[in-house]
């Protein structure tokens, strides 16, 4: 078996592993991906309040605020569990650390917040963004996302991250004194634009692809799966049904009654137990989720690609186009096709002074060219280089994710199917005592 | 007691019936009862007449009288030994220029010398059933004659001749055919004989149809206006009528679990494939996502083999015990009119009493009427009660163990995914 960590042993054998276990085991392994900073400390969200303020308009909002407690690893390993370091913050903090990040290492595929509204909601589960369960799924989403970004080797040592945890004030301004806003546009131009690259990277235009079909076939699996948990919801519940009736008719009969209240009460208990069930499934459909907006940041990657490669070729052409130029002027041999040259022939050719002013601007911006042209080139290659390391990175991580995922989620099947063998089980015995 | 003890009103004649002691009594007890502590006078023969005049055949040895005489040489009746065995199975189809139906073939084995041989097998179709019952009804009047299914199917709504409706319809027809079996009184009927051995049975059904009067002839005396029903009678009617509710209520609440799984299941179709086809576009992740499609898609199955037994099996059983359930009430209201009956033309003799004539023989025979239809069907009743709490409790558990297949399908699959799904570390460190 190969070393790939304490988790999996955890995992084989015992199928009785709960989701909060499973979810432990991931940030063990992220923990082990050993990044200085998680060697340094612990980094948990560990409570979700409601605050009212004032807010930009001058008007009443509530809003949720998060608390990101740290710990020095050590402290913790003594055994002498000191206070933790803590702050507040609340997701629109969140939302610009990420598009800080976004913004400074576009070629890294950048962890993914939790969802801002909720989607794919079955109709026990409230889409209502301050409903109690929502904020605790958000908690655990943004302490997955702090641990994500933690974990990553270029991503961990960010000086911004790193206040983000440790400076409660003013890191809204250290952030924006960055100067990352100016850049934004150029990723905004990324993500928006419609350009035809004529040689793009092969790789990346199959890892676009495949960040459209996981897209797409994760949107269409939590869409059907919160159907089915509905309509499972509907069976257990209508079970409870019998437990009532059972109930009545144990009324009237002498020897059949005992058994038939009985076994009523195990309705009873079915029917509660599909709760705790769904509630579980939620954990799985929120990994789910992980990967649908990882999925968006994949893209993300391959859109900025597709445009430094573009801007590379825009500069190669124009490039090569003032070249033709010159050539053109020095040579009088119109090759091309030119209002310049059309006027010129008709109205007289230009003076040979004009001639040499031009050939001079001319070589100017050809050299201005080259040396964009090798910028670029660089930024491309170096563009190209960091992202693939990271890419395969990505996808080591979501093989193994969404592998564990899989494996929880045929755990929870398991659990489910005991205890609906049990109850039944339970129900017969006392249908045999009628 | 002799005959010359007054009779008081039918209200009271509990007391009498206990004193007789029926003979079908279900308690153990009773078949140990001496004899002399019967009514010597319930001993003999009565003409029991029906309403309309033809006479109750009392010269089978199945009237409730003699009966004890054979219940003192048989063994237990509840079953222990049985002596008559009776199945429909092997349904086929029968295509002829008038009509097309489905016969079943009744087959029989018995030590009784009321047949003349050990063995029979014959072919009936549904109409033959419904004859006997009518039958039974005619010439049984005092007794609780078990249902069947459903007469009338709406042509083109359900398909008389699909497998499911037929297999339905023989399991409910063999169950009738057993129950008459195991009913002490009803299975020595000439009629049941006549079903289970005649090669031709239209020409007894024909023969019957010319002393038939009407429909279904009813021993129901109109007219007469019952005072009170007796505690024990009332008791019945009023649990017959919680009963009836109760029943109603787990037949929807079946129905609707039914229709619940089955919308899960057509979720559960369209969400196992979606792994199938994210599996499509994946390298490592491939064999794992086929993997939990296919255990989805097992769990379907099994789901519908849930649903498909439970609306097999399950609501039907419920729907017959309806119809049971309006049997027992149609006797308990004809046991009320021959009461009624009784009590009317005790009256008037009671009325004329001055004139000092004697008891007219037929206020004696409502009498006797009243107390046998009353022991009759105290008798079935019990009898009633002890096969609905079996069948109760073999169609419940029968439910629950539907249900734990259901789950142990799900779980075998499950269970068999998770070493496909942890396979990944091994390859990996082979490969390395």
């Amino acid at each position: 078996m190969a070393d790939s960590g304490s988790e999996d042993i955890a995992v084989i054998g015992n199928t009785d592993l709960t989701p909060s276990e499973s979810e432990n085991n991931l940030k063990n392994t992220m923990a082990e991906k050993g990044t200085s900073l998680l060697k340094m400390m612990e980094i948990s969200v560990a409570e979700a309040e409601k605050r009212t303020g004032k807010n930009a308009v001058n008007m009443q909002e509530t809003y949720t605020v998060y608390l990101i407690e740290t710990r020095p690893v050590d402290a913790a390993s003594e055994g002498t569990n000191p206070v933790p370091d803590s702050l507040w913050r609340r997701y629109s903090e969140f939302e610009l650390l990420r598009n800080y990040l976004l913004v400074t290492y576009p070629f890294l595929v950048v962890p993914p917040l939790p969802e801002k509204r909720a989607e794919f909601v079955w109709h026990k589960l409230s889409a209502d963004n301050m409903d109690p369960d929502f904020v605790e799924r958000r908690r655990v989403g943004l302490e997955n996302f702090l641990l994500r970004v933690a974990s990553h080797p270029d991503l961990s040592s960010d000086k911004i991250f790193y206040s983000f945890l440790t400076e409660e004030n003013g890191w809204k301004e250290t952030v924006f004194e960055t100067g990352f806003q100016a850049k934004a546009d150029s990723r905004l131009k990324a993500l928006n634009a419609t350009f035809r690259v004529k040689n793009p990277d092969k790789r990346f235009a199959e890892m676009k692809h495949y960040g459209d079909e996981l897209q797409s076939v994760i949107s269409q699996l939590l869409r059907v799966r919160a159907r089915a948990a509905d309509r499972l919801y509907g069976v257990y519940k209508v079970h409870g049904n019998y437990g009532r009736v059972f109930s009545e008719w144990s009324a009237i009969e002498k020897e059949m009654g005992d058994g038939l209240q009985s076994a009523g009460h195990h309705m009873d208990a079915y029917a509660a137990s599909v709760d705790d069930i769904l509630e579980e499934e939620e954990h799985y459909a929120d990994q789910l989720k992980e990967y649908l907006f990882y999925a968006d940041a994949l893209r993300a990657v391959c859109r900025k690609h597709e445009l430094t490669q573009y801007e590379l070729e825009m500069a190669a052409q124009d490039l090569t186009s003032k070249k033709q130029q010159r050539e053109e002027l020095a040579t009088g041999m119109i090759r091309t096709f030119s209002l310049k040259g059309m006027t010129s022939k008709l109205f007289g050719q230009e003076t040979p002074e004009q001639r040499e002013a031009k050939l001079k601007m001319l070589e100017t911006q050809i050299e201005e060219g080259e040396e964009l042209v090798k910028e670029r080139n660089a930024e491309c290659e170096e563009f190209v280089k960091s992202a693939w390391v990271d890419i395969e990175r990505f996808k080591e991580q979501k093989d193994h994710d969404l592998r564990e995922a899989l494996i929880s989620y045929a755990i929870m099947q398991i659990s489910m199917c005991k205890k609906g063998i049990q109850v039944w089980n339970n129900a017969k015995e006392c249908f045999s005592k009628m | 007691m002799s005959a010359g003890t007054p009779r008081s009103l039918a209200s009271s004649g509990q007391r009498a019936l206990q004193d007789i002691s029926h003979p079908l009594s279900a308690e153990e007890s009773a078949l140990s009862r001496s004899p002399d502590v019967l009514n010597p006078n319930s001993a003999g023969e009565r003409d029991l007449i029906l309403a309309n005049g033809t006479p109750v055949d009392t010269s089978s040895p199945a009237s409730s009288s003699s009966l004890l005489n054979r219940l003192q040489l048989d063994d237990d009746l509840d079953g222990e030994t049985r002596d008559l065995f009776v199945t429909v199975d092997d349904p086929k189809k029968h295509v002829s220029t008038m009509e097309t139906y489905i016969t079943y073939r009744v087959c029989t084995k018995t030590t009784r010398t009321e047949f003349d041989l050990p063995e029979y097998s014959v072919r009936r179709r549904y109409q033959d059933f419904d004859w006997l019952r009518n039958k039974l009804e005619e010439s049984q009047p005092t007794h609780l004659i078990p249902p069947l299914p459903e007469k009338f199917v709406v042509k083109g709504v359900v398909d008389r001749f699909s497998e499911e409706f037929v297999e339905t319809r023989r399991k409910a027809l063999d169950k009738f055919l057993k129950r008459v079996a195991d009913h002490p009184v009803l299975s020595f009927n000439e009629h049941f004989n006549a079903f289970l051995s005649a090669k031709d049975l239209n020409k007894r059904q024909g023969l019957a149809l010319l002393t038939k009067m009407g429909e279904s002839v009813k021993y129901v005396t109109v007219g007469y206006k019952l005072r009170a029903r007796p505690l024990e009678f009332a008791a019945m009617g009023e649990y017959l009528d919680v009963f009836t509710q109760k029943l109603g209520t787990i037949d929807r609440i079946a129905q609707r679990i039914i229709k619940e799984q089955s919308e899960f299941l057509i979720e559960l179709r369209e969400y196992g494939p979606v792994y199938s086809s994210w599996s499509s576009f994946e390298e490592d992740l491939h064999d794992p996502l086929e993997g939990v499609s296919g255990c989805v898609s097992n769990c379907s199955s099994a789901l519908e083999e849930l649903t498909e037994d439970m609306s097999e099996d399950f609501l039907p059983v419920l729907r017959e015990y309806g119809l049971y359930i309006e049997s027992m009430k149609n006797v308990l209201k004809k046991r009320d009119q021959v009461q009624a009956e009784y009590e009317t033309k005790l009256e008037a003799v009671v009325f004329r009493e001055d004139k000092k004539s004697p008891v007219s023989s037929d206020v004696e025979k409502c009498q006797d009427r009243v107390e046998c239809f009353n022991a009759d069907l105290k008798a079935d009743w019990d009898r009633w009660q002890n096969n609905k709490r079996q069948d109760f409790r073999q169609l419940l558990t029968g439910m629950a163990d539907r249900n734990i297949q259901y789950y142990e399908k799900c779980l075998a699959a499950w269970e068999s995914l998770i070493p496909l799904l942890q396979d990944k570390q091994d390859t990996k460190g082979e490969t390395n």
